[in-house]
Formats: structure tokens, C-alpha cells, sequence
């Protein structure tokens, strides 16, 4: 008896997304239970946290404009096979340049500087990214590594400019600047923290990139350098070129992502503004299968589970380490899904009675 | 004993090819035993099962009267059943003497090359294969890698030998040192599978000889029984064309002009030497060469992939020496690319993508930025009409076509260009005979249309059958070119070979 | 004066030499399992693990060895959990071994929270100020390379590295070189960890590997997969940290300072991918690729 493993035929969405659910829901409720904690109970206190009531479901769209702009730039990126592992960098120096804006010029009126703030948001995410990408296009340098780097860099100067220079107030110990003028703040939605010009910012952008990935030249040439880049040199597409333009709008868009969390929620720069999401639009993107469009509900999906994470994580006295844990095992879900996806197991029962291994006279 | 005895062995390969069809094989004892067939016909496969490389869907292996399981290579080897394959499974950056010690059985874990290197030296003199065991890999050229693969093979002293196509890259001269080899071994008792598709071959050193066509043992045959006429006719199952009729026409303009051509391989090394030649209109130029004297870097220099460090290429009067690939194609040469999986097509991207690969830039496939999508369609739905693409939709991923497929569909593409030059390397290398006539029929066409052609391919009845003018190409040199007509075999042989001809 | 001068130097270099032992370790171990072809991203959370591993086991037996031993359990299991999702499942290499990442990382939070703050054991310094783990470590060079470069197992890793249809053929079992080697590498990672929360920094605090599983990454492309390589970088790099702060009290924000790490991480790639291109003596050719007989 053996188990065999064989190549499937025909690929089935359907049945991966499926699979990497039930097993996400298993493996978490092993760690609830390792943890002390009914599973089922958590579970029913994750749904009603993301979507449970008014405030659940504003929160979960809040969220969801980070992990949507950071997302679908990873997408792209991705599918391009440009590893950017750097959206947490790039949505950092996209708010440290956004602060920057607001804190010298408190006294702009909102029309022209949030709009600038939103430039140079997406200048920094953009320039952030654009290293790596010089790197891998000029030295064939792993980006993998390269965009962790910034990470950690991104991180370091954040804390310079916050301990040094720009630093404001301090509470419980964090440091952060001055609040933002009025005029650097992004209207909500009604009560809500949904900065809703992001989140427009958001949607359009999905819809475009989608458009310049199926129907326009551009997005021909970054298909083919994604799938075959030796054959992409040879019909004389600019190899360099492409991978500095993703990586620009990868980074970019997760710049703007940053200015939405500055000027929509915190309304001011401190450390802590990204809890990872950096890494969370990464299981996003791959969730989504690498689809655009499909990044939108993902993200919301998410979010959802962020928002209903930290509810039960403070109701329940987890620490914050359970939220990456639970990134980790969602991760390998999804691995496990895609195996499903192109392999079926079986059980080999041979019934050969004369069986000798290998073995003669 | 070292008989082997196959029986009923069935292998599909899904979704629809049937490799091997109920075939019931059997090898005597001391014998060299040639397995004949056409590309495609089942022969790697029937060994690779036999060595454990690929499990069989039913059927039984007999190794000396015993029914066996074959799982893997190792059970193979312990078996007794060595395999040198038509793709060498050596280590690059290993040395030769580690690669020998990889996986030998009698291998001690401390200072493993000591044995190995003694052996070495006593196989090399008795079979006259003679290596430097410190070389590395990378550092020899595909004759010397060879000898190193059958080295490997026979340290393990295997009572059965399996060689794949093993002529492939060598000279006339290495293949008679070979099969002495061979001879000796088989006088010795052991057991010789040949694989080949060169009938010359099966009449020069087997004994006896197994014909398969499409996955079906047809016969089998003592040589001395048979002639080379009668196996073709097993093999193909039909009156073989060996020469394709020609319209005769004669050339005129010069299209592609080379001159001095000097370039260096990817370890630095002189894989050029002052390469001189033209094609013209109307014309097929073929060049012959054992793989791995220059032809891949020379094509890489006309296609712009690489850089000449002397000499011009000219095509229609224009210079386009170091030029990028994508000007190289604008003066109208197009490439069918040897191989064509890795740049011929992007294989996760549809049918149509891939038909318009080259073209995408051009108005009525675009519109200043955005593609034209229904003109795309029209466009591969006609294309694959045309060229007779089988596949279930322009939408499917092109790497889910067959390779006989894929190559129509490359050459569509490259055609639809109206190029000038077509430079064809190995164009029906691992074809079926369908797709592979018809490759051939529309080389032909195009030189009648005036297009120049140069081939460079391995299959000397490719050269011979098609082309005008043939030349060979040898340690990056080219050694003289004469006309089909007034060529023969024996002397673009010699050539191959390094020995220039008055 | 000079006396004073080499006071600070051995200071300095002792000071090198300790900062980078985590990284040889790891790097050593990061070395076989990617010469025998499988790539773990996942060496940030498996040091990590094998940190508070280590800490808490150590705390629980009031012993630091048993920690030690613990560490490197861990850090084989999570190995294992690579090895049967790259080798045998044969998923994207880079995503599990980024979600073993995330996944060790979070469950060392959640393990650690109760260590916070709490005094660990430490290793007592036996010979120069250094711990015996130091020594081990330095030892291990010269064992695994000579195993690597001079051994049939070596034969057998780098081929199974670089050709793994070659090794296969050849009727090695290619799986198995693999899971080994992974879990070996595990083992060492889990060690790197380990040395950090009981002799260099003997405490626990949440990320306390600050990105040196991604540094040891860079660090076995820096040492073209040669375990001598890995001891010139480590220390090199110890050297780099041990500077970050000397150069503190120069008035330079310690912030800024932080990021030397991580720049000079980036320099040293672009360096050595750059230069191993022209010395034909790069990354092991299957690298990250999974392996599937009969599969080109």
C-alpha cells in the first residue's frame, strides 16, 4: 500500500478554494484549542466581530483600503515574478513622506494638500520599490531579500524620525508627531473611519490595472515578461523597463495605502501604523490567485478577519503574536489548497502475488 | 543470465497519448540487441521503464527469467541493468571522477575518488574511452562528456547496457570507437540495448533488431536477415521519400552576407572563428555539424541574442551586427528557435497571445495603447486554419499543445512577419513524421516564394533532403560549402569530423 | 597609546566574533540544505522558535542544555514541515517557507509572552570570553566542509543539488538527501536561535532575531555555499553589528545606526551575485526547483 501522488488533469478553482478553507479553519481551530479556547466559540466571535454589527462591518471596509491598494500592487508584481516581500516598507516611507508634506504645511488648504500628501505618498512607496528593482534589473539581485531589507530599513528610519526629528507628544511610551492639521485629514464616512477618497483611490485602481493588464500593450508585455522573460528579450521587450514599472506601482500604490492610514485613521505619523499588513496583502494576493479583480472581495474577506482577530485576541488575552500565527497558517492552507489543485492522491494497492524488489540470482 | 524479457507493457500518457501499446520485447543473452524507431515511437520510454525511470501502466519485466519490480533507478542498478542516456546525467560543476563516484555502489564515505579514479583508468584502457578524471564536466566537449556518461555506466559493471541515441554528437570517428567498444563489451557476455533511428547504425553494429512504430513492437529481425530498405518500411510503414522533390530554381539576390564572424561562448572561450558565408534568394542553405561546434552561438549572433565581438552581418544591404534581437527581426529575419519551449512560445499565455507575440506593436493588432482584441482573434483563428494547429480553443495555454504543434505554431507566427531570412535551427528535432513533412514542405515553399533559408540541423537526410547548398560547421569554423547535388555523406562526414576536403 | 588601541581592537573583534556566531550557525546549516537544492525562506521563524524554545526549556529544566537540545528539536521539526511541503507535496518553495516564517514568529510571541523580562540562564564563558557554543560552532567549519568537498555524502549533496535527474539515475535517492539535509539545516537554525536567548542576549523578548534569518540567507549566497564562506562572512558581519555600537556614543542616532545591518546585507548580495556570475561557481542549479522523476 502506498500513497501515490499524481498530476491532475483539469484544475479546479473551486475545489482549491475549498480546500484551503476547510484546512484554514482546522489547523486554526487545533491552535485555538492548544490555546485553551473553544474553537467554535472563537470562530462565532470572529464573525460577529467582522461583521456583526454596523461598527464591525465599517471597521472591516476600513481595513480593507490598505490590504486592497497593498494587494493588488502585489498581485501584479507577482505575476510579473517579482517577489516584492517589501509592501510594509513601501507603505512606510510612503507615510513618511505624506507626513512630511502635512507637517510642513499644516496651513495648505485640504484640496491641494491632501492630493500632494497622495503624490508624495505614492513617490516614496514608488522610490522604495524602485531600488530592489534597480538591483534585480541591473544585477539580477534576488528581490526576495533585497525588499526585506528595506523593510527593516523603512522601519529603523521611521523610528529616527519619530525619537529625532519630527517627534511630537509621547503616550504610553510610543512617540508620535504632532497631530495633522485639519486640512491633512481625510473626511470619513458619516461616523465611520472609512477614509472614503482612499478607498475610491482603491477601487479605480483595481479596475485600471485590471484594464492595463488584459487589454493594452503594456500589460502584454508584462505578461509575457512574467511568463517566459528569456522569450520577452528575445521578441524585444524591454526587460528593465517592466520590472522597474511594477515595482514603482507595487510600491507606489502601497505608499498611498500608507498615506490613507496617516491622513484617514492615525491622523498623525507613529510607529505601529501597519500591523503587518505588509504581509497579510501577501496572502491576499495569493488568495485572490494572482486575479485583480479578485482582490476586492479578498481583501474584504481579510480585513473581515483582522478586524474579528483583534477583537477576540483583546477579548481573549492573546497575545499579538496569534494574529501572525494565524497569517502563517493560512499561508500554508493555501499551499495545501494548491496542491490539491494540480495533484490527486490515491491509495496504490498492488496485487501482484510473485513480488521480488529488485532482487536476482 | 542476462536476458530481459518485457511482456504486454502498456504506458499512457494522459490525456491522450498511448506510448506504449501491449509491447512484448525480448533481449538474448551476449547479444546487441538495436531498438529502431522514428522520433516519438516509444523507444526511451520502453527503456526508461525497463531502468525505472517511468512506471508502466501494466505489463511484466523478466531480468533473467525472474519476474521483477522495477521501481526506480536503483532497483535497476542493483538489478544489473546500466543506462546512458540521450541527455547526460552528469553534474556540471562536479569533476569527472565525481561524477563516476555518484551513487556507485562500492563507494567508500572517506576519500571516495581514490577507487574511483584506479577504475577509471583500467575501464578507459580496456575500452579505449579515454578521460582526464579531474575535469570538470563543463570543461569537456560532448564527445569526452559522453565517454565520461558510459564510463559512469560501466563502473557499476552492469550485465545489461542501455545506450540512448548515443551518436547523436559524435563523429564518424567516435562512433567506430564506440561500437568497438560495444563489441567487446558484448563478447564479454554482457547484454546491449542500442537505441537509434539511423538505419546505418542497425546494419553496422546489431545483432539483432526491434522496429517500433507508435508505441507498437512491429518486429523483430536479425540484421543479417534484413536490409536497410525493409526497416524503413517497418518503421515509417510506407514508401520513404529519402530525397523531397525540389522545384529547381535558381537563386539570385544575396539576402544574408556574413563576414569574419568572431565570437566567445558563455565560459569565454572562441566559439566563433572568422565565419564567413551568404544566403540568397530562393535558397536553402543547410549546415551540418555535430552540436556543440558553434552552431548555437551563431545563431544567437544572427538573431542578435549575442554579441560579435568581429565581423558584420548584413541583411538586404543593411548592417545589423550587435543589434537587438527585436531590430534583427525588423529587417525581416524570422527565427524558429531550437528550443522552443524555453523561447519559441510563453507557454502559459493563450494560443493567440503567442500568435501575435511579434506583431503585437502593429495597427491592426493595437491602437495606441490598447490591444485590439477581436482583430486578435480573427487573426489566430485564421492562423491555426492555415497552419493546422490542433488545439481545443486559440485560448488555450500554448504549452498544452503538442510539440508538433507548438512548431506550427511558432512557425506561423514567424511568418506571418513576410521575412526575408528564416533561420531554422533544428526545426524537426523530436517531431512526429507528419509534423515534421510538413515543416519541411513549408521551408520549401518559402524558398520558392524567395525567401532565404538557413537550416542548421543534426539530421543529415534533413540537410541532404532539402537544401541547395550544404556546409559544415566545425569547432566554429566553417569548412567548405558545395552543392547539394555534388555532396555525398562520406565527405560531409569527414568534415564533421575536422578534416577539410580539396 | 597603542596599548589602549588594542585593547579597543580585541574588544571589537571579540565582540565580532560573538555577534556573529548566530549567523555562522545558520548559515552553515542554510548552506546544506540549499546545496542539496531546496530553498527555506523560513529561517527567521525557525531561529526564533529555537530562541524561546531554549529559553523556556531552559527555565522549565533550570539548565541551559537542555534548552540548547530543545532548540535544535524544534528547529529540525519545523524543518521537516518544509521538507514534506517543498519535497514531497512539491508547493512553491518561497510561500512555505515564508508562511513558516509568519507561523514561528507568532507561536514564539505567544510561547514567550510569559518569559518577558524574566532573568534566563546563561552560558558561562569557558576560554576568551567565549561560551563553549562559540567554539562548537568554529569547529563545525572545518567538519562541514571537509563532508561537503571530501565525502561521498558531499558527491551526493551537491549532485543531488544540481541535477537532481543526474543523482536520480545514478540511483540516489534524491528525496531522502533532501529531507536530511533540510532538517540538519533546521537544526543548526534552531542552534543560531538558541545562542541568542542564552548566551548572547540571555533573555527573551518578542522578534529578538531582528531580521538575521534573513541576513543568514544573504550570508549563504556571500559564501558561494562554502562553509569557509560562511565563517569569513559571519564574522564580518559580527563585525558590522559589534561597530553599530562603537559608533553609537559618536552621536549618531542609534536608529539610523540600526540600519547598517541591513545595507550592508543588500551591498553583499548585489557583490556576490554579481561576481559569482563571471566564476561559474553559483547557486546550486536546482535551487527552489521541486523534483518529480521523469518530469523535465
Amino acid at each position: 500500500m502506498k500513497l501515490k501522488v499524481e498530476r491532475r488533469l483539469v484544475e479546479s478553482r473551486r475545489r482549491t478554494i475549498s480546500i484551503t478553507i476547510l484546512s484554514a479553519l482546522s489547523l486554526i481551530a487545533i491552535v485555538f484549542l492548544a490555546c485553551g479556547v473553544n474553537p467554535i466559540l472563537a470562530y462565532e466571535r470572529i464573525l460577529y466581530g467582522a461583521f456583526g454589527s454596523i461598527y464591525s462591518i465599517s471597521e472591516t471596509v476600513t481595513k480593507s483600503i490598505t490590504l486592497m491598494l497593498c494587494s493588488v500592487g502585489l498581485a501584479l508584481a507577482f505575476q510579473t515574478a517579482i517577489w516584492n516581500i517589501g509592501a510594509e516598507g513601501q507603505l512606510l516611507i510612503g507615510a513618511i513622506f505624506g507626513s512630511g508634506i502635512a507637517l510642513s504645511f499644516p496651513q495648505w488648504p485640504a484640496y491641494l494638500l491632501l492630493p500632494t500628501m497622495f503624490l508624495a505618498g505614492f513617490i516614496g512607496g514608488a522610490l522604495w520599490g524602485l531600488v530592489p528593482a534597480v538591483l534585480k534589473a541591473k544585477f539580477q539581485t534576488n528581490e526576495v531579500i533585497t525588499t526585506l531589507m528595506m523593510n527593516y530599513i523603512a522601519t529603523k528610519i521611521l523610528e529616527y524620525l519619530l525619537y529625532g526629528p519630527w517627534r511630537g507628544k509621547e503616550a504610553w511610551g510610543f512617540p508620535y508627531t504632532e497631530i495633522f492639521s485639519s486640512s491633512a485629514q481625510l473626511p470619513t464616512l458619516g461616523t465611520t473611519r472609512i477614509h472614503y477618497p482612499t478607498l475610491m483611490i482603491a477601487f479605480v485602481t483595481v479596475v485600471a490595472l485590471y484594464i492595463l493588464l488584459t487589454r493594452t500593450k503594456l500589460g502584454f508585455e508584462i505578461r509575457v515578461v512574467g511568463k517566459n522573460p528569456e522569450a520577452a528579450k528575445y521578441v524585444g521587450i524591454n526587460y528593465a523597463k517592466i520590472i522597474l514599472l511594477v515595482m514603482m506601482i507595487s510600491g507606489g500604490l502601497a505608499g498611498i495605502a500608507g498615506i490613507g492610514e496617516v491622513a484617514g485613521i492615525h491622523h498623525r505619523l507613529r510607529i505601529g501604523i501597519s500591523p503587518g499588513y505588509g504581509f497579510t496583502s501577501i496572502i491576499v494576493a495569493w488568495l485572490s490567485g494572482l486575479h485583480l479583480l479578485s482582490t476586492i472581495v479578498v481583501s474584504i474577506l481579510c480585513s473581515g478577519l483582522l478586524v474579528g482577530g483583534e477583537m477576540i485576541q483583546i477579548a481573549l488575552g492573546l497575545p499579538i503574536g496569534v494574529v501572525e500565527m494565524f497569517n502563517g497558517v493560512f499561508l500554508f492552507s493555501l499551499l495545501i489548497g494548491e496542491f490539491f489543485l494540480r495533484n490527486k492522491i490515491s491509495l496504490d494497492i498492488s496485487s501482484k502475488k510473485i513480488e521480488s524488489r529488485g532482487q536476482v540470482k | 543470465m542476462s536476458t530481459i524479457e518485457m511482456k504486454s507493457i502498456i504506458k499512457k500518457f494522459p490525456p491522450a497519448t498511448i506510448a506504449l501499446d501491449n509491447v512484448n520485447f525480448s533481449v538474448k543473452e551476449g547479444e546487441i540487441h538495436c531498438l529502431l524507431g522514428e522520433n516519438g515511437a516509444g523507444k526511451t520510454t520502453l527503456m526508461n521503464v525497463l531502468y525505472g525511470l517511468v512506471k508502466a501502466d501494466s505489463g511484466d519485466v523478466f531480468v533473467g527469467d525472474k519476474l521483477v519490480k522495477i521501481d526506480s533507478p536503483k532497483d535497476a542498478i542493483e538489478l544489473g541493468i546500466g543506462m546512458v542516456h540521450q541527455h547526460f546525467s552528469l553534474v556540471p560543476t562536479n569533476s569527472v571522477a565525481e561524477n563516476i563516484a555518484l551513487g556507485h555502489p562500492s563507494v567508500s564515505f572517506l576519500f571516495p575518488l581514490k577507487k574511483v579514479k584506479k577504475t577509471i583508468e583500467t575501464l578507459s584502457e580496456r575500452y579505449g574511452l579515454s578521460v582526464n578524471p579531474d575535469a570538470m564536466i563543463w570543461q569537456l566537449s560532448a564527445g569526452e562528456q559522453q565517454r565520461v556518461e558510459i564510463l559512469k555506466v560501466i563502473s557499476k559493471n552492469p550485465r545489461i547496457l542501455i545506450l540512448d541515441e548515443p551518436t547523436t554528437i559524435l563523429t564518424p570517428q567516435e562512433i567506430k570507437n564506440l561500437f568497438q567498444a560495444l563489441r567487446q563489451m558484448a563478447t564479454e557476455g554482457r547484454t546491449i540495448i542500442f537505441i537509434t533511428h539511423k538505419l546505418d547504425e542497425v546494419m553496422a553494429v546489431g545483432d539483432r533488431v526491434s522496429v517500433l512504430k507508435q508505441g507498437k513492437l512491429v518486429k523483430t529481425l536479425e540484421t543479417v536477415k534484413t536490409n536497410k530498405q525493409r526497416l524503413a518500411g517497418l518503421m515509417i510503414g510506407r514508401a520513404v521519400l529519402f530525397r523531397l522533390k525540389k522545384p529547381g530554381i535558381r537563386p539570385s539576390k544575396v539576402v544574408l552576407e556574413v563576414s569574419e564572424i568572431c565570437a566567445l561562448n558563455d565560459r569565454g572561450l572562441p566559439a566563433l572563428k572568422h565565419v564567413s558565408f551568404y544566403v540568397r534568394e530562393n535558397e536553402i542553405l543547410g549546415v551540418a555539424g555535430v552540436a556543440g561546434n558553434g552552431q548555437s552561438e551563431l545563431i544567437e549572433v544572427l538573431t542578435g541574442l549575442r554579441k560579435a565581438i568581429k565581423g558584420s552581418v548584413i541583411i538586404l544591404g543593411k548592417d545589423v551586427s550587435n543589434q537587438s534581437p527585436k531590430n534583427v527581426a525588423d529587417a525581416g529575419v524570422a527565427h524558429i528557435p531550437e528550443k522552443r519551449i524555453r523561447i519559441g512560445i510563453v507557454g502559459d499565455l493563450s494560443v493567440a497571445d503567442n500568435l501575435i507575440l511579434r506583431e503585437y506593436r502593429k495597427t491592426p493588432f493595437s491602437k495606441r495603447i490598447f490591444l485590439k482584441k477581436d482583430f486578435i482573434e480573427k487573426h489566430a483563428n485564421k492562423l491555426v486554419k492555415e497552419y493546422n494547429i490542433i488545439t481545443p480553443s486559440i485560448s488555450t495555454p500554448a504549452k498544452l499543445l503538442s510539440g508538433g504543434n507548438i512548431q506550427r505554431l511558432i512557425v506561423a507566427r514567424e511568418l506571418q512577419g513576410q521575412p526575408k531570412l528564416i533561420v531554422a535551427s533544428h526545426p524537426t528535432y523530436g517531431l512526429d513524421v507528419a509534423a515534421t513533412e510538413q515543416i519541411r514542405r513549408w521551408l520549401l515553399k518559402q524558398r520558392e516564394l524567395g525567401v532565404a533559408v538557413l537550416l542548421i540541423s543534426e539530421d543529415l537526410d534533413e540537410i541532404f533532403s532539402i537544401s541547395d547548398r550544404i556546409a559544415v560547421i566545425f569547432e566554429g569554423t566553417m569548412m567548405a560549402t558545395v552543392d547539394a547535388d555534388e555532396a555525398n555523406l562520406e565527405d560531409i562526414g569527414m568534415m564533421m569530423a575536422g578534416i577539410r576536403i580539396e | 597609546m597603542s596599548q589602549e588601541i588594542i585593547a579597543i581592537l580585541m574588544s571589537v573583534i571579540q565582540a565580532a566574533i560573538r555577534a556573529g556566531s548566530p549567523l555562522l550557525v545558520g548559515t552553515l546549516g542554510e548552506i546544506y540544505t540549499e546545496r542539496s537544492g531546496v530553498l527555506n525562506l523560513g529561517v527567521e521563524g525557525m531561529m526564533i522558535m529555537g530562541a524561546v524554545s531554549a529559553f523556556a526549556v531552559a527555565q522549565i529544566a533550570g539548565n541551559v542544555w537542555p534548552g540548547v537540545l530543545a532548540a535544535a528539536i524544534v528547529g529540525a521539526a519545523m524543518a521537516f514541515i518544509h521538507g514534506f511541503m517543498s519535497i514531497t507535496l512539491k508547493v512553491n518553495q518561497y510561500i512555505s517557507g515564508l508562511a513558516l516564517t509568519m507561523f514561528g514568529s507568532g507561536l514564539s510571541s505567544l510561547i514567550g509572552q510569559q518569559y518577558i523580562g524574566i532573568r534566563g540562564y546563561s552560558l558561562k564563558p569557558i576560554l576568551f570570553n567565549f561560551d563553549p557554543l562559540v567554539y562548537f560552532f568554529i569547529l563545525l567549519v572545518p567538519i562541514l566542509w571537509f563532508v561537503l568537498f571530501k565525502t561521498k555524502t558531499g558527491i551526493d549533496i551537491r549532485s543531488v543539488g544540481e541535477n537532481p535527474e543526474a543523482a536520480d539515475s545514478s540511483g540516489v535517492n534524491v528525496y531522502l538527501v533532501r529531507y536530511l539535509c533540510t532538517i540538519f539545516g533546521g537544526m543548526l537554525i534552531g542552534l543560531s536561535g538558541a545562542y541568542l536567548s542564552v548566551s548572547y542576549i540571555p533573555s527573551w523578548t518578542q522578534n529578538m532575531t531582528l531580521g538575521r534569518g534573513w541576513i543568514i540567507l544573504a550570508l549563504t549566497i556571500f559564501a558561494s555555499w562554502d562553509p569557509r564562506g560562511a565563517l569569513l562572512g559571519a564574522w564580518i558581519f559580527g563585525g558590522v553589528e559589534a561597530l553599530q555600537y562603537r559608533l553609537q556614543p559618536l552621536g549618531i542616532s542609534p536608529s539610523l545606526l540600526g540600519t547598517l545591518p541591513f545595507v550592508f546585507t543588500i551591498l553583499i548580495l548585489v557583490i556576490s551575485t554579481r561576481g559569482t556570475f563571471r566564476r561559474r561557481m553559483g547557486a546550486p542549479s536546482a535551487l527552489g526547483k521541486s523534483y518529480r522523476r521523469g518530469e523535465k
